[in-house]
């Protein structure tokens, strides 16, 4: 009805109806910017979505220019980013930038997720929006691992190593698939083209294609909000949600605000922290690769810490693998997992209240330790915390079934 | 129009087969076309040949020599030892970290007192399990330019560790693990092929 009235009294002329007659732009335009009705109880946290987005195209952007000066040869690789940083004008920049961005595209991501997980953003109907978002999750994962690898200094050689290292573990096809995956029985030059190709080309592409799909499925089935209630079941004569407001001005407005502080943030880390206080680049990585001399002491970057953490808490290499693995997957099931009918955390009972803070205390510890060498008492803590991330989603499905909820509101609250 | 040209009726049931049929042929067709883009990834000619197995021949070897073989850019050593290197290996059992190499990197066959498949003979991976520097061979104890008490082996000058002549690593130094043993076979009595798992006169 609404669209009808606005089209009528909006009717375009000019360039614009040429363009509208032949492409549906100002349909695009309304149904996903100026008519989608947004929750208006959005907080703090709905701001990690586009900011993602936002990161996404820094990263695009930084990473195009990157390409310009890089080598991806092995011979030169390293020499080819130090000119980056000395050489090329304003490359520096360009490089921490990308390298920063790494870092804050997995931040925005963690927070992300954890609104998901405290909304209730994953459950009915909104289960697509979840497993393609896990599935941008994983990609964005083998995207950070393959551009870590193209400065070809100590740490890209060594953390490729181990990575790679974990496929051969797997029983039977195990080695062949790490000299298939390589393109050599070491680590070497073939192995760094083919990362590189995936890493500027194959990957950003499927990112860009689930990002898309993301926002569509997004689309058809309404943003939720902190109170995890549905919108839709109040509207006006128009069909308008009453609890709803147009993403275009009120959202625009709102998250272009919020980017200016995301790039404030980002630009100090950029200038004053670039290397993150060794988090961001580890300061092996400053060093060309070497074959022959392993260093010290070999961490993933912090984004991969909880994970390594879980993998080497397992004695046994393939159990290890498995379970680094199935850390991972049991994300994907959450939708099934949990089976409570109220999604907001503001009306949930303490049991999943409890298990939530569990399932973030034992990421983070995971994390810290991810990062340590390790020694027989952090083994025996990540052994400790592997299992209470793991708890969550073993006691979720009984405790959720019947979990004691508040009463939740009609209507979304301030 | 409709007096010269009849549009039929849309035939569903024949789009089924024309579907099905496609469909099938289509993944033929993709099976086929995987095959290239699969095997694009495996290690190409050049790389097969600079990964290719090593051959070590071992008839003009000393007793006590080492001699020097380049697998996959790694030195492999290959050193053929008296029967008083090997009497001496046992004795060294409390001093190793490792004797029986539960914690180190050796084939199943190279598992044993001498990590060896025929004891006379030695192949280990000439780099030092600690940080990748390539020992030094010492084989006489308390050789000159060693400490004293060296009982023979070898001795990484990079951050001191030392192996015996089973490159098994002492105790107190920083290597964690003994040094590796790469897969290796015979091609004949003398001829040791470093990198390949062969029967006895496959191939030679």
């Amino acid at each position: 009805m609404s669209e009808l009235q606005t089209t009528k009294t909006n009717e375009p002329g000019g360039l614009l109806k040429w363009v509208d007659d032949r492409y549906p732009l100002i349909d695009t335009w309304n149904k996903h910017v100026a008519q989608y009705y947004a929750p208006k109880n959005f907080n703090f946290w709905y701001f990690f979505g586009s900011f993602a987005l936002l990161t996404l195209v820094i990263m695009i952007v930084s990473g195009i220019w990157l390409t310009m000066s890089y080598k991806p040869d092995a011979e030169l690789a390293f020499n080819s980013v130090e000119y980056i940083m000395r050489d090329v004008e304003w490359g520096w920049l360009i490089r921490y930038i990308h390298t920063t961005g790494a870092s804050a595209f997995f931040i925005v991501i963690y927070l992300h997720m954890t609104r998901a997980l405290l909304y209730g953003s994953y459950k009915e109907p909104r289960e697509l929006v979840w497993l393609i978002g896990m599935l941008i999750f994983v990609v964005l994962m083998a995207e950070a691992f393959f551009g870590y690898m193209l400065p070809w200094g100590q740490m890209s050689y060594w953390g490729a190593q181990v990575i790679i290292g974990l496929f051969s573990t797997i029983p039977f096809v195990g080695p062949e698939l790490a000299v298939w995956i390589r393109g050599d029985f070491i680590i070497s030059d073939a192995t760094l083209n083919r990362f590189f190709a995936l890493h500027v080309i194959a990957l950003p592409l499927v990112l860009v294609i689930l990002v898309f799909m993301h926002i569509v499925a997004l689309h058809k089935v309404g943003s939720n909000n902190p109170d995890g209630i549905d919108i839709k079941k109040h509207k006006d004569e128009n069909g308008v949600p009453l609890d709803g407001i147009a993403f275009h001005p009120y959202y625009t407005v709102k998250d272009s605000f919020g980017a200016v502080l995301f790039l404030i943030f980002f630009a100090v880390i950029v200038f004053y922290a670039p290397d993150g206080g060794g988090h961001f680049i580890e300061a092996p990585n400053f060093e060309p690769a070497d074959p022959l001399k392993t260093p010290d002491h070999i961490a993933p970057v912090w984004y991969f810490t909880p994970f390594y953490a879980i993998l080497r808490a397992v004695p046994e290499p393939f159990l290890g693998v498995v379970a680094m693995g199935l850390s991972i997957a049991v994300l994907f099931a959450m939708p099934w997992l949990d089976r409570c009918k109220v999604r907001s955390i503001r009306y949930r009972g303490n049991s999943y209240k409890i298990l939530l803070a569990i399932l973030f205390i034992s990421f983070i510890v995971l994390g810290v330790l991810g990062a340590l060498p390790s020694t027989p008492l952090y083994t025996k803590l990540a052994q400790v915390f592997t299992i209470l991330y793991f708890a969550f989603f073993i006691i979720l499905p009984f405790t959720s079934a019947h979990e004691k909820t508040k009463p939740v509101p009609e209507r979304v609250t301030a | 129009m409709s007096e010269t040209k009849v549009i039929e009726t849309p035939n569903l049931k024949r789009r089924q087969v024309l579907a099905g049929a496609t469909g099938v042929v289509g993944a033929v067709g993709a099976a086929f076309v995987a095959v290239p883009f699969v095997g694009y990834w495996k290690p190409s000619e050049r790389a097969q040949a600079a990964g290719a197995p090593a051959n070590a021949d071992v008839s003009q070897m000393q007793p006590g020599q080492m001699i020097t073989v380049n697998w996959r850019g790694m030195p492999v050593w290959v050193v053929r030892r008296t029967p008083a290197m090997l009497e001496q290996l046992t004795e060294l059992d409390d001093v190793v970290r490792d004797p029986m190499s539960n914690n180190s990197v050796q084939p199943d066959y190279a598992k044993n007192l001498t990590r060896s498949i025929k004891p006379e003979y030695l192949v280990v991976v000439g780099i030092c399990t600690h940080l990748g520097c390539s020992p030094l061979y010492r084989p006489a104890p308390n050789s000159p330019d060693m400490a004293a008490g060296w009982r023979g082996g070898f001795f990484c000058p990079c951050h001191g560790s030392s192996f015996d002549l089973a490159g098994r690593v002492f105790r107190s130094v920083p290597a964690p693990s003994n040094l590796d043993v790469p897969i290796h076979s015979y091609l004949s009595e003398t001829v040791i092929r470093i990198g390949e798992e062969v029967e006895e006169g496959d191939l030679a």
